[in-house]
């Protein structure tokens, strides 16, 4: 299955039919589900709420949490609603059950668009329930009775009672009609819009085992993995026996796969009575592999067959106004270049694992997943059990960054567990989790843009190179894709995007921001070298661009509203002093925007270049709305700094390269994360605007990388087309 | 080859081969979950433990080379008044994303400011640089570790 298809897909159904993304999820749902508390046990008033006799609530978190922060957000606007203090809130993570919850993702930025109405709904049909309960008891009118802090009270009798000791009777009733419930007027918020530490916070800062990788199963043995090192090779042969014999060891088998790469590959599993002794035996094994066609392929291939392609006619067309051939011809002036990137890694820095139980046909998994439904499918299909026999416990991932999308671990510790007949262990090291990841696709674009004698972009054309499955000529992999709403697509005349693929046999998927950390490189690039080239302030330029508020597309098909991008860029340009600032020697500011995930970021860094052409990065200024509410202040500073310096070490330092058909990098000598000297300035603005409420684990990243590369050709007059950027090319003299 | 190590404060027995790296003698053999595998090279830190209240990269420490010394893992960080600071700095300052980085964080700070009870934003710049943050809360760290000392944050 395709992540981003299967993404669009239900973003279109919510869109059409009102129903939430992922599946059917109706409006109420889980709300049914109550029951009364035996004797001093807590009673269930929905799937996501216990109250217990002594007013601890404790609230499920519906959603996989790695790292994004929606396992404290989403129950925040729960517990807000219910009207309880948040000291007396306990979180769990919820069960993995799609009937009940929807579908239970960490992808796309979706939770908050998707989850801030219902979660607040959730809280609210709870605070109905105790309140009727406690007019019950009194005999008194709902109406006449308030609720606050977990406490039900009657004004004019004086009467108050806790939720603690009204939550079973409330249990009891009936849960009230959702559209019937009215939500706080968020001026009353109490909890929303604060400041609120992670849930797992102090788990955290003591070690407590809270990750996959700290999983424990009575009976458990640990398990490794050894792959093709060209995707998708099949095992001829391996010395099994000689592996068994190691210290430790309990079993090594082969695991034949298929051939779809986000399922169960080929490999050879070694099981032992500790994961060290099974990495050790690994050093002993020799495996014969049938490599495949993939064996062929290189990035220094690919880059050969993307300039071949770039002078051929495209081959896919995907948006055409106007006419880009004529209006670039008759153009004032026109500006061509070549901008490309690299394949990237995810890189969480917890290795995929899972813990798998099958005894005959059933299943029980343990994974940080970040889809765990989609696992269970996965699983389920894979080693032919019915759906229902397989259960998946969401476990806190150590980052996800769109890796955990793909549940290729889950399926083959389920495959060792069965093979080996006990609760398996699996982890990958890190050149496993390196060489076997589903990269982030590189790409190539061929640009043209037409100024006519007034400055303006009145022409642009995109030969766009990306990628194809091997053997299908059009179909781009997974994230390769490239939409014909891209900014500035719909505010050019005459605008042609068209593309051509080259086949490839590795796997590629969503990273952070998928297509947009990208794009917006080669789009807010070449922008800035259009207002170079009509002698236009780059802020200026943007701004005619954008031009006047408006939605661009429909609220179906792609919105993007011109007002609130003008409105991210001004706050920017203010905040960072944009032209009125006395910079230092050697120093400039570059402005980029992107919109992505419904959120609308413009990003202006400072940066300066030595002599050298080393770049030092002083400052990054963000401004964003993502609606008019912002949940948790503390975690969405939190994720607009990740998502900022993530969006830098992409720019500066992070390739994966690809020779006969493998990884080349391996660990973090190689392929290099940012490091605390690297770690800059960062000022986050939130620009409320009168609009839904989004999320935000993704879109504060797009600008930040062209934001740099413009600062850096404001210092030094070169622009850099190809990430990442190589500093040599930098150098002065 | 049976060892005895001293982990936070109390010795324990184990009988494994003396090149097993510390950090799976720790996970798989005392079931101490807090250090973490990234790497497997020293190149992230996610396993710091202290040795003898140094630092150390426990997934390349053969065990046999710590049979005398005292180790001391984030289970037991909280045993001295500077560890304290920097657990209570890192929930204050709401450090963590993902969370699993964090361990070894909160090791190598906990051993800066045991050496260095007043640290440069350079001096936490080289003390930190081997540990990795993926979800990239460095900003926080820096700001957690110089609230831990005492130390304005800028």
């Amino acid at each position: 299955m395709n992540a981003p298809a299967n993404l669009a897909l239900s973003r279109r159904l919510f869109l059409k039919t009102g129903l939430a993304v992922g599946g059917g999820l109706m409006i109420g749902a889980g709300l049914t589900e109550t029951a009364a508390g035996a004797e001093g046990t807590p009673a269930v008033l929905s799937a996501y709420v216990r109250i217990a006799p002594d007013g601890i609530v404790t609230i499920a978190s519906r959603n996989p949490e790695i790292g994004q922060g929606i396992k404290t957000s989403l129950p925040m606007l729960i517990a807000e609603e219910l009207d309880v203090d948040w000291k007396d809130v306990r979180i769990e993570q919820a069960p993995v059950d799609t009937k009940v919850f929807g579908l239970q993702l960490a992808g796309g930025s979706t939770a908050m668009a998707t989850q801030y109405d219902h979660m607040r709904q959730v809280g609210a049909v709870g605070r109905a329930m105790l309140i009727s309960a406690a007019a019950a008891a009194w005999g008194v009118p709902v109406t006449e009775c308030t609720a606050a802090s977990g406490v039900v009270s009657h004004k004019s009798s004086g009467k108050r009672s806790t939720y603690g000791a009204l939550a079973n009777a409330a249990a009891a009733l009936p849960a009230p009609d959702v559209a019937a419930v009215a939500l706080k007027d968020p001026k009353d918020f109490k909890i929303v819009g604060q400041r609120i530490g992670g849930v797992d916070n102090q788990s955290i800062v003591t070690g407590k085992p809270l990750y996959g990788i700290d999983m424990v199963v009575p009976g458990m043995v640990y398990a490794v993995f050894e792959k093709c090192p060209v995707f998708g090779g099949k095992v001829v042969s391996a010395n099994l026996d000689e592996v068994k014999a190691l210290r430790g060891v309990k079993g090594a088998y082969i695991i034949k796969g298929g051939q779809d790469l986000d399922g169960l590959l080929d490999g050879v599993a070694i099981v032992a009575d500790s994961w060290w002794r099974a990495e050790k035996a690994r050093k002993s094994l020799k495996v014969v592999w049938d490599e495949g066609a993939t064996a062929s392929q290189s990035s220094k291939g690919f880059a050969e067959q993307a300039a071949a392609l770039s002078k051929q006619p495209a081959t896919l067309p995907i948006r055409n106004d106007g006419d880009a051939k004529a209006a670039l011809a008759a153009a004032a002036h026109v500006i061509e270049a070549e901008y490309s990137y690299p394949f990237i890694a995810h890189a969480p820095l917890e290795p995929q694992n899972c813990t798998a139980d099958v005894r005959g046909d059933k299943v029980e998994i343990w994974a940080p997943t970040q889809i765990p439904a989609r696992g269970l499918t996965l699983v389920a299909k894979t080693l032919g059990v019915p759906e229902a026999n397989v259960t998946v416990h969401m476990v806190r991932a150590g980052g996800g960054f769109g890796r955990r999308l793909q549940n290729d671990y889950m399926v083959e510790a389920a495959a060792i567990s069965r093979a080996a007949g006990a609760p398996v262990k699996l982890l990958w090291n890190r050149a496993d989790d390196m060489q076997h990841d589903f990269y982030r696709p590189g790409g190539f674009h061929y640009l043209k843009g037409g100024l006519d004698s007034a400055g303006k972009l009145v022409a642009l054309h995109d030969h766009f190179v990306s990628f194809g499955a091997n053997n299908a000529a059009v179909k781009f992999v997974s994230s390769g894709a490239m939409s014909g709403t891209e900014f500035p697509a719909r505010v050019v005349d005459n605008y042609l995007l068209e593309a051509s693929l080259i086949p490839c046999g590795i796997p590629t998927g969503p990273l952070r921001a998928p297509q947009s950390n990208a794009l917006s490189f080669v789009l807010q690039s070449f922008i800035d070298e259009l207002a170079h080239a009509a002698g236009k302030d780059p802020v200026e330029f943007r701004r005619e661009l954008v031009g006047a508020p408006r939605v661009l597309g429909t609220p179906t098909s792609d919105p993007f509203d011109t007002g609130r991008m003008r409105a991210v860029l001004d706050l920017v340009a203010e905040k960072s002093g944009w032209g009125k600032t006395k910079l230092p020697a050697r120093t400039g500011m570059g402005v980029a925007f992107y919109y992505s995930h419904k959120g609308y970021f413009a990003e202006v860094v400072q940066a300066s270049v030595a002599a050298t052409g080393a770049i030092k990065v002083d400052k990054v200024w963000v401004a964003g709305d993502i609606g008019r509410q912002i949940v948790n202040i503390s975690g969405a500073e939190n994720q607009v700094h990740g998502a900022v310096l993530d969006g830098l070490a992409q720019a500066l330092d992070q390739e994966i390269t690809f020779e006969n058909g493998r990884t080349q990098q391996a660990n973090f000598d190689s392929f290099r994360l940012l490091r605390m000297p690297q770690a800059t300035a960062i000022e986050v603005h939130f620009l409320r605007s009168d609009n839904p409420t989004t999320g935000l684990g993704e879109p504060a990243l797009p600008p930040v990388a062209p934001a740099l590369c413009n600062a850096i050709f404001a210092v030094t007059g070169k622009r850099v087309r190809k990430l990442p950027i190589d500093v040599s090319l930098l150098a002065s003299g | 080859m049976a060892m005895k190590l001293n982990v936070n404060g109390t010795m324990r027995d184990i009988d494994v081969e003396p090149d097993m790296p510390l950090l799976w003698a720790l996970r798989d053999e005392l079931n101490i979950k807090g250090p973490k595998l990234g790497c497997g090279a020293g190149l992230c830190g996610a396993c710091t433990v202290h040795v003898d209240g140094a630092p150390m990269r426990s997934c390349l420490t053969p065990v046999s080379a710590v049979t005398g010394s005292k180790i001391t893992t984030i289970e037991g960080v909280s045993s001295s008044a500077i560890g304290r600071r920097v657990q209570k700095a890192w929930i204050d300052h709401d450090v963590a994303q993902c969370g699993y980085c964090q361990a070894g964080q909160i090791m190598s700070a906990t051993a800066l400011l045991q050496n260095k009870p007043k640290p440069t934003d350079a001096e936490i710049d080289a003390a930190m640089a081997g540990n990795i943050c993926r979800c990239a809360t460095y900003n926080r760290i820096r700001a957690a570790i110089k609230d831990a000392a005492g130390v304005a944050v800028a």
